[in-house]
């Protein structure tokens, strides 16, 4: 690996009143593809604006490969950024823009040249080099910044919400291109969103963040199906959640068959866990909607580990792809559930608007996510 | 789900895409909106055209008949044949004249100099930093350029002779000055509300120094603003005349000066030799400088 591992160690920042960041503590690896997820004022792009060096900490200390980097200005450190705004120098060519680093490096002429070449080889802008940054579309500019931030070699590239100007369709294959690119270069990308659909797809790991602090770092798989909190729970992907009280707690093979008061649902549930709960203690429980099963006729084989619900269908929404469903239950509680379409003319189980459904969901799939009082 | 695989048949049937091509007979490739629903043709005398062809008369004609004059033989309204007399008197006997074009090109040069560094100080001042008398000086910077020229020019030159300035070259300039300040500053201003902050982090990011980055990136990229803004402080300040008339005095006569003094004598021919010579002058200064400019519209 290539790239440098950063290490952020008890980072606080306040602007005024505001903690833009609290005690964060966070270790990347070499060459890791690592995110910095959660919504605007979180303190994601703050910590970011640290490492490059545009801002300095009230406390705590930043590690680059071991070094703390605090000291050294922006043009210092190993570490380059492309920005949101793209930051494109208007007055130069797309060629003079990247090859702005090596110009003020003094590189010789053919060394230069030859290199910025390969780097708008590298993004596939050879053939708009002569042109100037407002002639560009949207893509094309994000892929000059890009091109221009990688051409120092820095050993770890900081990204900064770079697709979030543009359009759906454009950011899907700008995201494939980038994790291409982090494949191809091998240095470590921190990757500023606040789109968890973004963060999921590309990142090795992630850190969910939420008021400047750091709620959860791990791996997509590990922050969608256990999510540490309520919010983590909530702000990746859809769920439903409810407050729930533990009625017993009992072995089951490797883990543990709880059973949940939910007052929301107006019943008990079942679910399995591997922690050993109290009976009396408060959690929050999470099942999210593609796990739920919704048909129309009772299902026929209820095992004693399936929750089931009866409910009327308030909302379908057909997405091509999938269809969700928000389902009314007897006690007025909505619920989420969402179907795909895996089958050509897949229209879902005929259900239509006011339609009278079942909803369940076996013990495996739902998860307690926090335990709120400890 | 009755009837599911009947429906199944029916929606898997496909548009075929020469289908599509038929329903816009006619056309080649990609439907196109037809030509006339967008441009209409004109006629020939319509009276779009007539109109066109006024206003082109009514502007120009008067520069037509000046140099046309140029070339008469006696001064007058009677064409009394092809001559270059009045150009000889110009180039060789107008000695006052280009002392006068020297004086405008002077104030023209200094006072547009100044005025763009303090305009584009001033609008940089204003814009980046915040402090408390911040839009009242934004107000007044722009005095100069609602007031009418006449109050200007008295003011100044009450100003001038309280304070024992004597009139002059000097004074001159300093009045050219400050007409010209609120123009570069609103054209440096209008540049700068489009500056992008993060260019300034992006440069110091890619390993400019703070120097660098001001001369290599802040600098450049306000450059056509600061340009644009120096240019129309030149024009203005080589064609006042009502100002200049006020706080001019002996021997700092310019140009728009001393042309109104010879009308006053009658209207003499080697104005209008003067014209020509201004006008094939200008417009060889525009043809030279067309890329500089384009470049400068283009991007402002």
């Amino acid at each position: 690996m290539k790239g440098f591992d950063v290490t952020v160690k008890d980072v606080s920042r306040a602007y005024g009143s505001f903690k833009a960041l609290d005690d964060v503590s966070i270790e990347i690896r070499k060459g890791e593809f690592f995110s910095l997820l959660g919504p605007s004022g979180c303190g994601k792009t703050t910590l970011l604006r640290i490492i490059a060096g545009f801002d300095t900490p009230d406390e705590g200390v930043v590690l680059l490969d071991g070094k703390n980097i605090l000291p050294l200005p922006p043009d210092k450190r190993q570490v380059n950024t492309v920005f949101q705004s793209y930051a494109l120098f208007p007055h130069l060519s797309v060629y003079e823009n990247v090859a702005f680093p090596l110009r003020l490096k003094k590189v010789p002429a053919t060394t230069l040249d030859a290199k910025v070449r390969e780097y708008l080889h590298l993004v596939q802008l050879e053939a708009h080099m002569d042109k100037k940054p407002n002639m560009l579309s949207g893509g094309q500019r994000q892929r000059v910044a890009i091109a221009r931030a990688l051409i120092n070699e820095p050993s770890v590239l900081l990204l900064d919400e770079p697709l979030s100007a543009l359009d759906a369709k454009l950011r899907q294959n700008l995201l494939v291109e980038l994790d291409h690119l982090h494949d191809q270069i091998g240095i470590t990308f921190i990757y500023v969103t606040h789109d968890q659909s973004e963060a999921l797809s590309v990142s090795d790991r992630i850190a969910v963040m939420n008021k400047g602090k750091v709620l959860q770092i791990g791996t997509p798989y590990e922050i969608y199906e256990s999510p540490a909190t309520d919010f983590v729970a909530r702000f990746i992907g859809e769920t439903n959640l409810f407050s729930a009280e533990v009625k017993e707690c009992v072995p089951y093979e490797d883990y543990y068959m709880t059973t949940l008061d939910i007052p929301a649902l107006g019943t008990t549930i079942k679910v399995t866990d591997y922690d050993n709960l109290s009976v009396g203690q408060h959690v929050s429980f999470t099942v999210r909607p593609e796990k739920l099963k919704i048909t129309g006729d009772m299902p026929t084989k209820v095992g004693k580990d399936i929750n089931l619900f009866k409910g009327i269908v308030e909302e379908p929404i057909y997405s091509g792809f999938q269809s969700k469903y928000y389902v009314s239950l007897e006690n007025g509680t909505v619920i989420k559930v969402i179907q795909q379409h895996a089958n050509y003319m897949d229209e879902g189980p005929d259900i239509d608007w006011k339609d009278q459904v079942y909803v369940s969901w076996s013990a495996e799939d739902g998860y307690i996510v926090e335990v709120v009082d400890r | 789900m009755n009837g599911k695989g009947q429906e199944r048949i029916v929606k898997k049937k496909r548009l075929e895409p020469s289908r599509l091509v038929e329903e816009h007979k006619g056309s080649s490739g990609p439907y196109r909106i037809p030509r006339n629903q967008v441009f209409q043709d004109h006629r020939k005398f319509g009276f779009s055209n007539i109109m066109l062809v006024l206003v082109i008369l009514f502007l120009f004609m008067p520069l037509f008949v000046v140099i046309t004059y140029s070339f008469n033989a006696t001064r007058g309204m009677r064409w009394n044949g092809f001559s270059l007399v009045w150009y000889e008197k110009l180039f060789f006997d107008s000695k006052e004249l280009w002392r006068a074009f020297g004086n405008s090109f002077i104030i023209a040069i200094t006072s547009s100099l100044v005025a763009t560094i303090l305009g584009s100080l001033a609008a940089v001042g204003i814009k980046w930093y915040k402090f408390k008398s911040r839009a009242y000086i934004q107000t007044v910077s722009f005095l100069p350029m609602v007031l009418p020229e006449v109050i200007i020019g008295i003011s100044m030159l009450i100003f001038f002779t309280a304070v024992r300035i004597p009139l002059g070259m000097f004074t001159i300039f300093v009045a050219h000055t400050t007409f010209n300040l609120p123009f570069v500053f609103l054209l440096v201003s209008a540049r700068l509300d489009e500056f992008d902050f993060s260019i300034i982090e992006a440069a110091r990011d890619l390993g400019a120094t703070e120097m660098q980055t001001l001369v290599k990136v802040i600098i450049p990229s306000i450059m056509p603003g600061v340009m644009s803004g120096m240019l129309m402080a030149v024009t203005m300040s080589l064609e006042d005349f009502v100002i200049t008339f006020f706080v001019s005095g002996p021997g700092s006569a310019t140009l728009p000066l001393y042309v109104y003094s010879m009308i006053r004598y009658g209207v003499s021919p080697v104005i209008n030799a003067l014209s020509l010579v201004l006008i094939l002058g200008i417009m060889l200064i525009a043809l030279l400088f067309r890329r500089f400019l384009k470049t400068i519209a283009a991007s402002s």
